[in-house]
């Protein structure tokens, strides 16, 4: 039984997992300088939150890994692949944390534990790091929980506000029935193959005479334990109601950090438990007898579709970007699918641009709300002219959210489309390429309010003033949109990197 | 600048966009002037490339070619042929022109001339990229600008024509980036092997191998990026963005819109699908010859029930582009040139149009045709003018449209005599809704509102008279474009017809 067969932590290994260890240190340092100062000087929680990121982030980019190494026995590893996602996860914690600042839902007056909120943004960064480096059951479960319960927290972290609380419970009820599911579906995958580790399960799988009926049942459960994760149809409904009703910059945070790493997640799962090795033509093969990547791509199909529809009629500029986001995950789903290492590649440049625009849209919707109190689409009425940088920045990330070029989302969605013709699933890039015609309306209605729609008589057309640290964090996310989208092979070259180790692994 | 003219020529105007955004936006005539000078220099390099080019070379001059992307073999590779020269000469040309033309501007005049500029560079970009990669970013980087000049400077409507325009082309667009895709996929590089998006290799039909291989996915790959093309043309049944579009557009917009970005679609049919699928073109090229046929005579019929000046032009282009069509669809040298030709010519002619509609708008707030009469007596020059374009507009031998029409029907007749027949009848149309809105507007009684419209003005002059001198030139000797494209144009039909 592999696993009674845990290593005593090699500490010389752990020398690997310093940006987690340092996000973990993080996390305790600003909880207790939070008790210290008894919720009043904020700043103290805030500076060290943003310090142990920004630490984490240094050791994260020197202990970039060339190898892999694994720590714990074989729970988990830190590879290229990791490292990739380490980074993102850091930058994305790095900016939640940065921008919150000025979020009147996070530092108003009226909030209690506000320190709390940049702790747990610290902790939920250092669990998802591990979702990318698991590869073993228990720990896939175990990260992916950590993950789940600070997520529950924070959505819930405006305590007195209805829509809050509701969000957060609607996660916790969602959030558990799914992990069950999951856990079933690894209960049994586990009875089946008498291991745990991923590679275990592989090779139990190929060499054995399986059950196919009940391996279908598995991969059923455990995809809809991940789909849950990831908010794909139809597992989502709980995404646009948490997405809502949690506070923006948790919003932000929420939509590409627990995405990507429950991307990161599958394709470690998948490639490595479900596909036996590379065939003649470099693609990875298939366990025989489950055609998941079939099944998955449906769901892709149904999720691009189903988001992109919704997000049509929605007036609420928050609860748009929630399905927007759920169109997303239909896109990235459609590179899972491929068995190719361009696939993932795919997926992989894809959730970093996406991380870029997505936090972009989100932070101006904060920075909006602080002035407005309101996301409303009839509210945005006329802000392009009260606005302009902001409102110029806005729509690089709208116009990258559609995918159109100069900008980082065409090519995140041109090398997704490559992949997917490559492999010759000519439906399935058929039925992104209209959901992408469908994507621009409604990106382009907020832009449209914000500039085409004459602001009724009287209404207040007076300069908004943002504040300097907003300007800033747009300009972070902003810039690098613009950028990736003209010159884009340094940022392909670290995915391509990321991705070469982990199917070389298989 | 010598060794990067184009660069020079697509990104200059960049420059200048990023320059004025620093601008404060009070500063409305450092704004303008900077947006004039920023067009200028296009538009000087443009006669320097009128004067450099070889004329007795069918081989893409002016070439620069460097990596861009390594790992998908996406090169910056920019250079023109006797297709592209006129096209780019013109963009130059009217994007300087709509600068001085948009000096009455007064919203937000720094996001429009900056946007403007964005869109002069785009346009600039399609027509000299050789990549098809570049050619397909150029192509989208239009979209943005033109959204936002016709959504925020438009007229009434303008939140439903800019997000219509936007739809429609973005669909043709996907069309385009899958058909993009397959030639990816299934071009290689005959030096390195892999990939490639080099345009000159996708010419080369020896490179094509698998999917390029097999007669039907050919046919779907043409159909696709015809369909990305026909839409910008447009091309019945998909026009109905058009009409739409350039009412609300401002006049500049629209000028700029009818005169260079209607050709995007023709050039791109010319540039791409004819020599990269030869065989689909000729299979293809009676179905264009009636699609123009049906442009011709729906656009013209259309035109003539307009009631506002301005989409009685708009259906105009509809009109003259199906002329363009009818000429490509012939594979003889006279059609081609003639097609290309008239591009440019419905370029000049239709920017004339569109300028004299706008100089009466800005007087008279009205675009009703019936709401004037007698306009000619209040407006003497203006009458003079404005007549003018629309002689030339209606084919009338001395002026430039006449010529490329009888190239065109003379290079299609031999090839297909019942389709040129038909197609002949839209002269006549053409003619009649072109005198009629005359008659209507400046002919009759004169109606007592408008006794104080004041005459065109000195600006306004400046935009319409080199125009009108062009238009007047190539009407009478039209050789200095047509020696500019002869023997690129003859290649092409080599290729594509053997």
């Amino acid at each position: 039984m592999e696993l009674l067969n845990l290593n005593i932590p090699n500490w010389s290994d752990m020398g690997h997992w310093l940006p987690e260890a340092t996000l973990c240190l993080t996390f305790l340092l600003a909880m207790v300088g939070d008790m210290i100062v008894r919720g009043r000087r904020i700043w103290v929680p805030y500076s060290i939150s943003l310090a142990g990121l920004v630490l984490a982030g240094i050791f994260a980019i020197d202990g970039m890994p060339s190898g892999a190494h694994t720590i714990m026995g074989d729970l988990v590893v830190v590879d290229s692949f990791a490292g990739f996602f380490r980074l993102l996860f850091i930058f994305a914690g790095l900016m939640t944390v940065l921008f919150s600042w000025t979020a009147e839902e996070i530092m108003g007056a009226s909030r209690e534990n506000k320190g709390e909120f940049f702790a747990m943004t610290v902790l939920m960064t250092a669990a998802m790091c591990v979702m990318a480096e698991a590869r073993d059951l228990l720990m896939l479960f175990l990260s992916m929980e950590a993950v789940g319960l600070v997520s529950y927290v924070m959505a819930g972290y405006m305590r007195t506000t209805l829509r809050s609380t509701e969000a957060s419970l609607k996660y916790v009820i969602f959030g558990a029935v799914s992990s069950g599911i999951m856990l079933y579906g690894m209960s049994l995958l586990y009875g089946m193959t008498g291991s745990m580790t991923f590679d275990g399960i592989r090779d139990a799988l190929v060499a054995g005479p399986v059950n196919p009926f009940s391996l279908l049942v598995v991969t059923i459960l455990i995809l809809a334990g991940m789909s849950y994760k990831i908010a794909a149809v139809p597992f989502h409904f709980w995404c646009p109601d948490v997405y809502e009703g949690a506070p923006t910059p948790v919003t932000a945070i929420f939509s590409v950090g627990p995405k990507a790493a429950g991307f990161a997640l599958m394709i470690r799962f998948f490639y490595t438990a479900f596909a036996a090795g590379p065939d003649a033509a470099g693609s990875a093969g298939l366990v025989e007898m489950i055609n998941w990547p079939l099944l998955v791509a449906v769901i892709a199909a149904a999720t691009m579709t189903y988001g992109n529809v919704v997000a049509l009629r929605q007036d609420n500029v928050k609860r748009m970007l929630a399905y927007s986001s759920i169109a997303h995950v239909g896109y990235l789903l459609m590179g899972f699918v491929l068995l190719t290492d361009a696939g993932l590649q795919a997926i992989l440049f894809y959730l970093l641009v996406y991380t870029l625009m997505n936090l972009g849209a989100f932070f101006y919707v904060v920075a909006i709300n602080n002035h407005l109190k309101s996301e409303h689409l009839a509210d945005y009425v006329g802000l392009g002219f009260r606005a302009p940088w902001a409102g110029a920045m806005m729509v690089v990330f709208l116009a990258s959210l559609t995918g159109i070029p100069p900008f980082a989302g065409f090519v995140g969605k041109f090398y997704l489309f490559f992949a997917v013709m490559d492999r010759q699933w000519f439906w399935l890039v058929i039925v992104a390429g209209a959901n992408s015609v469908v994507g621009l309306y409604y990106y382009f209605k907020v832009a449209k309010a914000m500039f085409l729609t004459r602001p009724a008589e009287g209404a207040d057309l007076s300069p908004l003033k943002l504040h300097w640290l907003q300007y800033t964090v747009l300009a972070i996310l902003a810039i690098p949109t613009l950028v990736l989208g003209i010159f884009f092979g340094p940022a392909k070259g670290l995915a391509d990197e990321a991705i070469r180790l982990v199917s070389m692994g298989l | 600048m010598g060794e990067h003219i184009l660069s020079w020529m697509t990104f200059f105007p960049v420059i200048g966009a990023a320059v004025i955004a620093f601008v404060p936006s009070e500063r409305k005539e450092v704004i303008k002037t900077v947006a004039a000078a920023a067009a200028a220099v296009p538009l000087i390099l443009a006669v320097q490339l009128f004067i450099n080019f070889d004329r007795g070379s069918s081989a893409f001059q002016f070439v620069e070619h460097y990596t861009w992307i390594k790992s998908f073999n996406i090169e910056y590779f920019m250079g023109i042929d006797g297709l592209s020269v006129p096209m780019v000469l013109l963009t130059a040309f009217l994007s300087f022109l709509c600068v001085i033309a948009s000096w009455n501007i007064n919203k937000s005049v720094k996001g429009y001339f900056a946007l403007f500029l964005v869109l002069e560079a785009g346009m600039m970009g399609v027509f000299c990229a050789l990549d098809f990669f570049l050619f397909y970013v150029f192509w989208e980087v239009m979209l943005l600008p033109m959204y936002f000049l016709i959504g925020v400077w438009g007229g009434p409507r303008r939140e439903y024509a800019a997000i219509k325009f936007f739809l429609y082309t973005l669909a043709g667009s996907v069309l385009m980036l899958l058909a993009m895709i397959a030639f990816y996929l299934n071009v290689q590089n005959p030096v390195t092997g892999g990939h490639t998006f080099n345009m000159l290799h996708m010419f080369d039909q020896a490179n094509h191998n698998s999917w390029l291989q097999l007669t039907h996915i050919r046919h779907i790959i043409w159909i696709a990026l015809f369909i990305g093309f026909a839409i910008k043309v447009p091309i019945f049944p998909f026009h109905t963005w058009l009409p739409d579009a350039h009412v609300e557009a401002p006049t500049a917009v629209s000028v700029i819109l009818a005169g260079v970005l209607l050709k995007m679609g023709t050039y791109g049919i010319l540039r791409i699908s004819y020599p990269m699928l030869p065989d689909q073109a000729l299979w293809f090229s009676y179905t264009l010859a009636v699609l123009g046929c049906i442009n011709i005579l729906y656009g013209a019929y259309c035109a003539m029930a307009q009631s506002d000046m301005k989409k009685l032009v708009a259906y105009s282009s509809v009109s003259h582009m199906g002329y363009v069509l009818l000429g490509m669809s012939a594979m003889t040298s006279a059609g081609i040139n003639g097609a290309v030709l008239q591009m440019f010519n419905h370029g000049t002619i239709t920017a004339m149009m569109f300028l004299c509609v706008g100089v009466v708008y800005d007087r008279a707030h009205t675009r009703e045709i019936n709401g004037f009469g007698g306009l000619g007596m209040q407006m003497p020059l203006y009458f003079s003018v404005f007549s003018f374009a629309l002689f030339a507009a209606l084919g009338l031998p001395g002026l430039s449209g006449f010529v490329s029409e009888a190239m065109i029907f003379m290079g299609v007749f031999p090839v297909y005599r019942t389709v040129t027949i038909i197609s002949a009848l839209g002269i006549i149309i053409g003619a009649a809704y072109v005198l009629w809105m005359l008659q209507r507007v400046f002919l009759g009684p004169k109606n007592d509102k408008w006794d104080n419209l004041p005459d065109i003005s000195v600006r306004e002059m400046f935009t319409l008279v080199p125009i009108g001198i062009i238009v007047l030139l190539l009407g009478v000797y039209p050789m200095p474009i047509l020696n500019l494209m002869k023997v690129s144009l003859n290649n092409l039909i080599k290729v594509v017809a053997g």
